[in-house]
């Protein structure tokens, strides 16, 4: 199942980065496809911090993730490196659970 | 090789250093996530392209489903279509080359193709820095995918808690003026109200969708 997945996903990431090689330049230079285009990953990544913040399965829930992203949060605003920024979260979250 | 090239090379090489500390905390993430050595690999090298692969993995990992990580994914990689189409006067026109240049199609190889004055010294910078950026985002995620493979219980360490981390890490460049911010705090706003009452995945396609409402509209 996994593995249908990550087939099938990889495809299609392939096939849209050929799709903007070999389609007709005016299709996706209409500035309306472009701007949907550019607010799509903005708007989809913010949905992913909620939902894998704030829920487990379909309850909504307050718990030591959201401390994790808070410290996130800060090391985002202190231009902090990625692996700097992750790391944080994961070692908010295990520290919290330890109490 | 001409001083520029010497350049490009340098760039080129530096990013995809730079690339491997994100590949590092992917191959983690993904094993973290319950996926095997084999398709954490089959990721970086097939999908190439980050974001799309942090979405997969973090969907999985929260239990979310394979289906809805796929389509995740694949919604994430749409703005790589958006790259080859500033791309595609410089790679040349023939099917085949294209065919051939697509897998290296993301940000920062377009990034390091379009800052060039000349389309050969383009496409020059778009080789190398797919080339550094394929080999070491690669060997990053099989390195941080082995180190997670030897670790007892992924989950007690926190792993549940890196992927929106990462998401942040990724969205904050984007959100340096206000449309972005209303969008993403509504975005996520909506993902949530929506989530108790739909199939998991589900909320993040109606997110996709309301967007292009918007931005579709005149």
């Amino acid at each position: 199942m996994i593995w249908a997945g990550v087939l099938v996903a990889s495809a299609a990431c392939y096939a849209l980065k050929l799709a903007g090689l070999s389609l007709p330049q005016r299709w996706l230079q209409e500035p309306r496809v472009q701007r949907t285009v550019s607010l799509l990953p903005v708007a989809l990544l913010a949905a992913l911090i909620a939902t894998l913040t704030f829920s487990t399965g379909h309850k909504l829930v307050l718990d030591v993730r959201a401390a994790a992203l808070g410290v996130a949060a800060i090391a985002v605003l202190l231009r902090a490196p990625f692996l700097v920024v992750v790391a944080s979260a994961a070692a908010t979250a295990a520290l919290l659970r330890l109490f | 090789m001409s001083q520029a090239r010497k350049g490009i090379v340098r760039d080129a090489v530096g990013i995809g250093v730079a690339s491997g500390a994100y590949a590092l905390s992917f191959g983690a993430l993904s094993i973290a996530a319950g996926l095997s050595l084999l398709q954490t690999m089959a990721l970086s090298l097939l999908m190439f392209t980050g974001a799309s692969q942090f979405a997969m993995v973090g969907v999985i990992g929260a239990g979310g489903g394979v289906w809805a990580g796929a389509a995740t994914a694949a919604l994430l990689g749409s703005r790589n279509a958006l790259y080859g189409v500033r791309l595609s006067s410089l790679l040349g026109r023939t099917q085949l080359r294209r065919v051939a240049a697509a897998q290296f199609v993301i940000d920062e190889t377009t990034a390091m193709a379009i800052a060039r004055d000349r389309v050969e010294d383009s496409r020059f910078a778009f080789l190398a820095t797919g080339i550094a950026l394929f080999a070491l985002w690669n060997l990053g995620t099989l390195i941080g995918a082995l180190a997670t493979h030897a670790l007892p219980n992924p989950k007690v360490l926190g792993f549940d808690a890196a992927p929106p981390a990462a998401f942040l890490a990724l969205l904050a460049p984007r959100l340096r003026s206000r449309e972005p911010l209303a969008i993403a705090v509504a975005a996520g706003v909506v993902a949530l109200v929506v989530l108790p009452f739909l199939p998991a995945g589900v909320p993040l396609l109606i997110v996709a969708i309301l967007v292009a409402l918007l931005g579709l509209r005149r």
